[in-house]
Order: C-alpha cells, then structure tokens, then sequence
C-alpha cells in the first residue's frame, strides 16, 4: 500500500494514505500518512456509523493542504465500543455440530446453510448488498464444493480456467461471508473476534474447513498447500487446526 | 491496533518480517487547495466488480471500480484472511469510502470525486506492481484528477 503513493505521487498525482500499521508507516516515509488505531480490515474504524468514518477523512485529506512533507499524523480516536457491551451471542441457534466421522459435512453444512439464508436474505435485503459471490457459485455450489473435498472426496470440476486451490479458496471465503453476514442481520454490535470464534467454534462450516485445510495442505500441489497452510484458517483461530 | 505492541503477537511477528520496499528521493506533490481538489481511491483490499478475475496470489495488477457502481457489485476476493472482513460486510464505506467522499463534495469540503477508483491487491510485491501504479496515475490525470486516497485493509 505504501509503496503505491510513492509510484503515484512520482508520477504527479499527490496522495494521502491512512495506515493500520504505525511500524510500516514510520519505515516507508509517504508523503502524508495518517496512523489510525483501528484493527487490520477496518481502515475507516467503525462499521454504519458514518460521522466517526467522515472524522477520520477529513483528518486525512486535511494533509492535503500540508505545504511540505513527509507528514504522518496519529488519528487520535479508537473505535468506540457500546456503551453497555456485555458480549455478542449469535441469534440464531444453530445445534452444536458433531464432528462426522469420516466425511459427512455436506449434510449438516447444507442444513445450516439453509436455516441461515432467512437471517442472509434479510442481511441483504437491509444493507442492499452482499459481499458473497466473488467466487462465482451459488452458496448452495461452494458449501457443496468445499464439504466434497473435505470429506475425502472429489468436487466438481472448476472447469479449465481455475485451478481446483482457486476455486476452493474462493468457495470458503463465499461460505465465510455468507455466514457471518447472515449472523449479524440483526441489530446490535458484534466483535470481529467474536463472530470469527463462533464460525470456527460452533458451527459445522468451520468444522469442514479446518478438515479441508488439513487435506490440503497434505497435497503435492503447490497452490493446495498454500491454501491449507496459509489461505483459510486465521492465525488468530490457528489453535483449533488438529485438534 | 495499530502498533506491534497492540496486536496478537503472530501478528505483530508477521508484519514485522514483511520485507519493505526502499524508497529513495520521495516525491511531493503540491496542488490546490483540499476544497478544491478531485480524489480518486486506491483500495489494497482486493476489491473488484462482482464477476471481475478474482485477485489470486501474487496479483499486482488492479480493477477498475466505477464511482457509480452499485454497491452490491463490489466483491472482496484478496487472499489473506489475517484482517477482519466482517466489517466491510457490514459496510462497504468501512474500506472504501466512496459514499462519504460524495458527501464531503455535496458540503464543498473537497472539490469532487473521480470517475473511476482502483484496487490492488496489498498482499504482493509492492515493487512489482509500480508500472500498474504508473498506468493507475495516467489514468488518473486523464480525467482530471488532483489527489489519491489510498485506503489498506
């Protein structure tokens, strides 16, 4: 990302950049940079709460009219949380998934998949949009998909211009968002931890794809093996591969 | 989260090891004043058109987004999934905040928005993708644009 203003401002364009992470800021030097406090996927600081976001531009194209550079200035406010948070619990009660003894998530993850398209269906309906999609299936298609190969088996071909790892890469970040945007359909703050604790923790679709990973990453293919090592499970739940 | 020291500490030991790419004699660009200026974003979040190539590994090209696309046909398809996305599902302005740049024009705090806005993926080598950023910056100027706002994930 910082390396771009350097290409761009070179070439006459003036830039500004809103960094999340201070250290890499310091050591690149833009010409106007400004340090927020925010978590990494979340640059504008706050989900639908749109006077923090303007706060937070309009503290970084004020550098604009900076006559000399480099410049990098610190966002002073964290994200406010809610006032009497007391933690997030999904709203729709899924039943504890039991682990398959040798293959079977294509059920259960089906069955969950349908229990949650009228939460997802009113999560798209409220927002007028949805982020699930970039693979190209149908949710039904990558839940399928991704339950095939976990369980042992073959999934559909991807046809010629896509490599099997791409597709079931892309397959698991569809599942992921369609999940957690079914979850938070209703009203009230939830924590990105949270939210990524309840997908891993308790629910058949986390369960298929920490067994998905663990098939791919055994594979001889090179992109299989980066999506089982590195492209689906967060470091951050890293602790529930294997177990 | 925004030092080493706030973050989880495999975290913080990854982006500590990512190789930085040296910048030597930085430019910097003067121009109008901020009320007067056209802003264009630059995401590195792996966004593209709802049936775009998806970003893969190693990707340092870039899509092109509309400033009228609808939001419904943005996607996200970068390759990590270290950085909260439950956000942007939430609220595309929380990586790309094309919306309140428009209100920021419609008040006359900045002159106005681009015609077309660019992602990259932030994932890939930075060096790699200068001659895309070249054609980014051209493009740019092509349509009259005065600044960018370049927004990470």
């Amino acid at each position: 990302m910082c390396a771009l203003a350097h290409y761009l401002e070179r070439m006459g364009i003036a830039t500004v950049v809103v960094a999340l992470v201070h250290e890499h800021a310091e050591a690149i030097a833009n010409p106007r940079t400004l340090s927020v406090p925010f978590e990494l996927g979340r640059p504008l600081g706050v989900p639908d709460n749109p006077e923090f976001q303007l706060g937070v531009l309009r503290a970084a194209l004020a550098l604009l009219d900076r006559p000399h550079g480099p410049v990098l200035e610190e966002f002073p406010d964290r994200a406010p949380e809610p006032a009497d948070y007391e933690g997030w619990a999904c709203p729709i009660a899924l039943p504890r998934p039991e682990a398959p003894a040798g293959g079977g998530h294509e059920r259960l993850v089906a069955d969950e998949v349908a229990r949650l398209r009228p939460w997802w269906d009113l999560a798209r309906g409220r927002r007028g949009r949805t982020t699930v999609g970039a693979s190209g299936y149908d949710i039904e298609a990558a839940a399928r998909m991704v339950c095939r190969y976990a369980d042992g088996g073959e999934p559909d071909d991807p046809g010629p211009e896509r490599k099997l790892s791409r597709s079931l890469k892309l397959a698991c970040d569809d599942l992921m968002a369609f999940y957690t945007e079914a979850a938070t359909a209703q009203p009230g703050a939830a924590a990105s931890h949270e939210l990524s604790d309840w997908f891993w923790g308790e629910t058949a679709a986390g369960d298929a794809l920490l067994a998905l990973r663990e098939r791919a990453a055994g594979e001889e293919d090179r992109g299989m093996q980066l999506v089982g090592n590195l492209l689906v499970l967060p470091r951050s739940q890293a602790h529930r591969a294997g177990a | 989260m925004t030092r080493y020291a706030d973050m989880p500490e495999g975290m913080a030991r990854h982006l500590a090891r990512l190789p930085l790419p040296e910048i030597e004699g930085g430019a910097f660009v003067p121009g109008p004043p901020l009320s007067e200026r056209r802003i264009a974003v630059v995401s590195s979040a792996g966004l593209g058109r709802r049936g775009d190539r998806p970003f893969g590994p190693g990707a340092v090209d870039y899509r092109v987004l509309p400033s009228d696309l609808d939001a419904n046909d943005i996607v996200m398809s970068h390759i990590s999934v270290n950085y909260d996305r439950t956000g942007f599902q939430q609220d595309l302005n929380i990586v790309y905040p094309v919306e309140r740049l428009n209100e920021m024009a419609a008040r006359g705090e900045i002159g106005g928005v681009a015609d077309h806005h660019y992602s990259f993926m932030g994932a890939s080598d930075p060096a790699s993708m200068q001659p895309f950023a070249e054609d980014v910056a051209a493009a740019m100027q092509a349509e009259g644009v005065d600044a960018a706002l370049l927004v990470p994930v």
